[in-house]
């Protein structure tokens, strides 16, 4: 059975304490052992800070995916309409070393889902989807 | 299939009571009865209740799709009804029959009626989509419930098969023992992690003597278990790799560099006591020294 | 507004960090910690994150702030609690936390804190 998606605002440092609950709520309902739910909250908390701190603050909408019986799983979307990311190839590729908080994020984030979709335009803003598998 | 047209909710409704009655009637007569498991009270109210859910769902019209929202109520009295009668030993088939067998006396009751051939036929073949539809579910659900009840007990013997043994206060041992895969190595990691913190050990030798072939996954798996080890204040030490899989490490390019290897078991053990700070002594020697 | 607890242990300052922090409490901490250790000439920190589900890129940075602040004002630093979860998740993400040691629990990050004191103050650099 779908349940429709949920959105939840990203503005504040509550809001972004909020997402990691509710994601977390969320991935147990869905039956994801500890290690997979702290690594989706993981990756949710990362993206939402970037959406907060980089973006101006936005949204995220929380997506159960049923795609069969064994194919159950969380999808997040991170979306703003901030300053976007002037070279998103190089804020992927920036190491651990040297990243900033952002570079640091988007890569944290995707080392930690099975799916990891960017989009990005400086002046409109920018949209990241990262799903886990269950 | 217009369901504003349709008779079916209709007759229903109106014949619930003589429904009900002409088919607890015949799974009495029938051959995959068995007495003394149910009792006929408690078939007539399953009976009943299953009539009076299907009767208000059907009333309301919308769909006669049984995946939809609306038969919910519906399905979770069948995933009651499949719970129950499995516990007491019914095969699916028989819940299945449960619900096939409705079919008979609604067909019986629909024949009865001036309607005419077509309205008949009509009516008849929407009343087999949905109760066939119903009927499947009940079996697609016990075989959901037993392919848990299997995941469930390959959990417990992956748990069962790889104890982590407390070698001596504050240092643990896995002997690991087998071919490992993927999953069960993720497994018996975790597992080793958490004793680590329950039993506050801040060393854990892994024994992979009785491993024969170890693969790029279950190294990884390895190295990361090590590595998360670290991050929480322990230390590891690997021990028994035999000759073969230290080829294999170095063919696949596994950098083990960050953890301390040992041949033996006992080596991991006397270095495991030494980072403690203690040691293993002769007690003729420490006699002879009291002397 | 809650403030993160900060206890103190002889000449050592044990924090107890809760789920869920967000950046202003983040700051308020290490304004509080940087204030007490000098307040009190505190030689070691504590950081029990025993109660943290989940530790990002934001939380090790913070970690890593607090110790090196407390090195220059040369208390020494360690990290206790970690739950498996977290550690498993710091490895896929591949953080390492350089520059922090930690401890299984706050018995053992008391006893590391010991022998890093004493190789400090008997000529050791590489603390």
């Amino acid at each position: 059975m779908l349940i429709e998606p949920a959105t939840l605002p990203v503005r504040s440092g509550e809001d972004v304490v909020r997402v990691r609950q509710t994601v977390r709520t969320v991935a147990m309902d869905l039956g994801f052992s500890l290690v997979e739910q702290t690594k989706v909250i993981t990756a949710a908390s990362e993206l939402a800070r970037n959406t907060l701190t980089y973006g101006g603050g936005g949204e995220v909408r929380i997506e159960r995916l049923n795609e069969g019986p064994k194919r159950v799983g969380l999808r997040l979307t991170f979306e703003d309409r901030g300053p976007g990311i002037q070279n998103i190839e190089l804020a992927l590729t920036d190491g651990y070393t040297t990243g900033t908080g952002l570079g640091l994020g988007l890569n944290g984030a995707r080392k930690l889902s099975h799916e990891f979709d960017i989009w990005s335009q400086p002046g409109v803003g920018t949209r990241v989807t990262i799903t886990r598998w269950k | 299939m217009n369901r504003l047209a349709s008779r079916l909710p209709a007759i229903v409704e109106q014949h619930q009571k003589q429904i009900v009655d002409t088919w607890v009637q015949q799974q009495l007569e029938s051959g995959t009865w068995r007495a003394g498991r149910l009792q006929e009270t408690q078939l007539r109210d399953e009976a009943e209740r299953f009539l009076e859910l299907l009767s208000k769902t059907l009333k309301s019209g919308i769909s006669f799709e049984p995946r939809s929202p609306q038969w919910a109520d519906v399905r979770e009295f069948l995933s009651e009804l499949s719970r129950s009668r499995a516990a007491q030993g019914f095969s699916p088939t028989q819940v299945a029959t449960f619900v096939f067998s409705l079919k008979q006396p609604l067909f019986a009751l629909l024949r009865s009626f001036p309607d005419d051939a077509e309205t008949v036929a009509n009516t008849m073949w929407e009343a087999t989509l949905l109760l066939d539809a119903l009927g499947l579910y009940t079996t697609e659900l016990y075989q959901l419930a037993r392919e848990s009840v299997i995941s469930r007990q390959q959990e417990e013997l992956i748990e069962l098969s790889t104890p982590v043994v407390e070698l001596w206060p504050g240092i643990l041992a896995l002997p690991l023992i087998g071919t490992l895969d993927s999953d069960r190595t993720q497994v018996v990691m975790e597992t080793l992690l958490q004793r680590l913190v329950a039993t506050g050990s801040s060393i854990a030798v892994i024994d992979i003597t009785g491993v024969p072939t170890v693969d790029t996954l279950v190294a990884q798996h390895l190295l990361k278990t090590v590595a998360a080890a670290q991050l929480m204040g322990a230390d590891c030490i690997i021990s028994g790799i035999r000759p073969q899989i230290a080829q294999t490490i170095v063919h696949l390019g596994i950098d083990l560099s960050s953890v301390a290897t040992k041949a033996s078991l006992s080596d991991a053990f006397a270095l495991a006591l030494k980072r403690r700070g203690l040691s293993v002594t002769s007690a003729a020697t420490q006699s002879a020294h009291r002397a | 507004m809650d403030r993160v607890p900060i206890l103190r242990l002889g000449d050592c300052l044990l924090v107890t960090v809760q789920v869920d922090m967000h950046d202003q409490l983040a700051m308020t901490l290490q304004d509080d910690l940087t204030n007490k250790i000098v307040d009190t000439r505190a030689r070691g920190v504590l950081i029990d994150i025993s109660a943290l589900e989940m530790v990002d890129s934001f939380i090790g940075r913070m970690l890593g702030n607090i110790a090196a602040m407390s090195r220059i004002l040369d208390a020494r630093t360690v990290v206790v609690g970690m739950q498996p979860a977290v550690a498993i998740t710091l490895v896929e993400l591949g953080l390492s936390l350089p520059g922090i040691r930690t401890a299984l629990n706050v018995d053992a990050g008391l006893a590391l804190l010991r022998t890093m004191l004493a190789r400090s103050d008997f000529g050791g650099h590489a603390d």
